[in-house]
């Protein structure tokens, strides 16, 4: 059974109304995480980076690793909401509002963790291409050059892409409202009334967002492949590893989709909006990038045994057979082999499949880049300046602190924005697949918000 | 004609004495770790002696082989820093700008020999240490990277020095810290585009390698090796 289009507006608003208890013990949870970390960083500020277990050779750890988790995280969103819209797939409706959401809070993590692990982070502007008193730009030819072009112009792409299909519901907010929450709403929603030159206009705007988001995505993780794959480092020159890192980032992207909509769907009571089918879809879609994960890692993994260059071998096998051997299994285990069945099987493609199958690609993934970074630093091309790595208190708690950030940033989100689409759930109510027919000036209809479908 | 500076490491008149990394550390303003610190792999040291040993008791051999920064001229290190703090000198040296640098340490990961190391902490000298820090040479504070300069402090101060006077520079005026301690003169520097330098000389010795030439990396450090331990000790 539908819900009409008053219960939508009745459901999808009542988060930003009312809260539980439960809500704010969740929102000083995440706050208190987040205070953590900062106080850690701090700390860290005070008394050098050292505090860190970083050493020589292993000059990246868990800061580079957490980087590479969040960013490819928030392929979640944009990319995946994209490509639904593009492709016109209707049972997106419920499903992008959250996951462009992840995509602009994870890029923002992303982006803040390199700041944390440079060694003077205070000097981290000198990044940004301006006139300065040191006459001299940034070097272009630096892979993290390009990772700060990159990672900003996703930030703003994907912050643009969430709000631009925000604006209608912002008015309905506006309108459902009063007080200073209605003049704050006013702003949010640029004066929307509606009108059909309104609807058009956000339409094609969305869908320039909608085409452009994609390359900037596929570039971002790219790029962001390339800080490890342009030196010459045993096991990370290697050409695979910018599509190696796009199919990585899409595959722990849709885990940490389907987990928020679980989470959403159990806590503000969406079980009319978020479906089984929802769950079943994004299972298929994590299915498919589980196969291709296996794919590259394998493709990955085979060439460099069959080159059996010294130098790579000796980081194969400390990866796969000595000390972080059982990393790399669990890894294998929590991406492939416990992911595979759950969701190929239908009847275990269940919002309780998907979610454990999510929860063990998202630890899979994460131990996937940490074991691309330290595992290659540690065993270069001199055995006599080889070396491990272990991380220190305060590295974990920078990293308890980025998921405690997310946390506590979507909680807000769904505080102020209505987690699910709302004009876009009713637009789906409409005859005709939903294609609402509007009456323009001239008199003759036309079809607006949506192509054919 | 502009200088092209470069060393040679004789790997069969290394003794593994350690004596160039003491002077090192002592031009260059090199803090010691301490022993937590280097257990911890955070030992910092522009020049090391890499011991490796071969065979089985009762007959291992054990080689030393002093590794450096090999001042590449196609150098991994160069490249990846967003900031020009890993800079290529006119002169041919991987110098490192400490004041350009904001510590992202993609050189140190992109160098295949190990030889940049990060300042974790402020650096501190134990007593009397503190006591013969080098004027000429700058000390770095937390969170930069510093790497073998090949005393750039010295070269400077003898091309200034000839100029002055009005002079050529001649091949053996001066020399690296780790050279002059050198006693069985193992480390020989000097200019690379003086044909008649020792260390030109040497360069073209049928004895020389490069340390991981295989990549590509044009090291101006050759490594003059004959062969087996016994060759070098009785040959």
């Amino acid at each position: 059974m539908q819900p009409t289009a008053e219960q939508i507006e009745q459901d999808l608003l009542r988060p930003l109304f009312h809260s539980s208890g439960k809500y704010w013990v969740a929102v000083a949870l995440a706050a208190t995480l987040l205070l953590a970390g900062v106080a850690a960083f701090g700390y860290q500020l005070y008394a050098g980076i050292g505090v860190w277990g970083l050493n020589s050779p292993v000059f990246w750890g868990f800061d580079i690793t957490n980087f590479v988790f969040w960013i490819g995280i928030s392929h979640a969103g944009t990319l995946i909401s994209a490509i639904l819209r593009l492709t016109n797939a209707t049972w997106r409706r419920p499903v992008t509002r959250c996951a462009e959401a992840i995509t602009v809070f994870s890029v923002l993590i992303g982006a803040i963790i390199p700041l944390c692990h440079i060694g003077r982070p205070w000097l981290g502007f000198w990044m940004i291409p301006y006139p300065n008193e040191r006459h001299i730009w940034p070097n272009f030819r630096s892979p993290l050059a390009w990772d700060f072009f990159a990672i900003s112009t996703y930030l703003t792409g994907s912050t643009t892409f969430l709000y631009l299909p925000t604006i209608p519901d912002f008015a309905t907010v506006r309108d459902a409202s009063t007080g200073l929450r209605r003049k704050i709403y006013r702003i949010l929603a640029l004066g929307w009334q509606g009108t059909p030159r309104q609807w058009q206009r956000l339409e094609t705007a969305m869908f320039i967002m909608a085409v452009v988001i994609v390359p900037v995505a596929v570039s971002v993780h790219t790029i962001v492949s390339w800080d490890f794959a342009m030196t010459p480092v045993p096991m990370w020159h290697s050409s695979i590893f910018g599509p190696y890192f796009v199919a990585g980032a899409i595959f722990s992207g849709i885990a940490a989709l389907i987990l928020a909509m679980a989470l959403l769907r159990k806590f503000l009571h969406l079980e009319e909006y978020l479906r089984p089918i929802h769950f079943q879809n994004l299972g298929k879609l994590l299915l498919t990038m589980s196969l291709l994960w296996f794919y590259f890692t394998f493709a990955e993994r085979l060439t460099a045994w069959y080159g059996n260059s010294p130098p790579e071998m000796a980081v194969f096998w400390e990866s796969i057979r000595k000390q972080f051997a059982p990393l790399f299994w669990t890894m294998v285990v929590c991406n492939f082999i416990i992911p595979v069945p759950i969701l190929a099987i239908k009847r275990f493609r269940t919002i309780t499949g998907t979610a454990i199958a999510s929860c063990t690609v998202v630890v899979g993934m994460w131990l996937e880049r940490f074991l691309i970074v330290v595992p290659a630093l540690g065993h270069k091309f001199l055995p006599y300046s080889w070396g491990t790595y272990r991380p220190t208190w305060v590295e974990v708690t920078l990293m308890a602190s980025s998921f405690g950030m997310m946390a506590l940033l979507y909680l807000l989100f769904s505080k102020f924005v209505p987690m699910i689409s709302i004009w876009e759930m009713k637009v789906g109510l409409q005859p005709h697949g939903g294609v609402p027919v509007v009456a323009s000036a001239d008199g003759k209809h036309e079809v607006v918000l949506e192509g054919p479908q | 004609m502009a200088h092209k500076w470069g060393m040679v490491v004789d790997l069969d008149r290394c003794t593994g004495c350690e004596a160039c990394v003491v002077a090192c550390h002592a031009e260059n303003n090199i803090p010691t770790a301490g022993e937590d610190q280097a257990a911890r792999g955070r030992a910092k040291h522009w020049i090391r002696v890499e011991r490796y040993w071969e065979g089985d008791f009762p007959n291992p051999r054990i080689r030393f082989q002093p590794v450096l920064c090999q001042q590449c001229d196609e150098a991994p290190c160069e490249p990846v820093c967003p900031t020009y703090a890993s800079y290529h000198s006119p002169e041919g040296l991987n110098s490192q700008i400490y004041n350009r640098c904001i510590g992202t340490r993609f050189c140190a990961n992109a160098c295949p020999y190990n030889v940049r190391f990060f300042n974790y902490y402020n650096p501190t000298w134990d007593m009397p240490l503190q006591l013969q820090l080098n004027p000429d040479v700058s000390v770095r504070s937390v969170g930069i990277m510093e790497k073998c300069t090949f005393c750039v402090q010295r070269i400077k101060s003898a091309e200034i020095q000839a100029e002055a006077e009005k002079r050529e520079l001649k091949d053996g005026e001066f020399t690296t810290a780790c050279a002059q301690s050198c006693a069985s003169r193992a480390l020989v520097f000097g200019d690379l585009n003086d044909p008649n330098s020792e260390v030109s000389r040497l360069s073209s010795s049928n004895r020389g390698t490069k340390l991981l030439g295989e990549l590509g990396t044009k090291p101006n450090v050759t490594y003059l090796e004959r062969g087996t331990w016994e060759d070098a000790t009785h040959g």
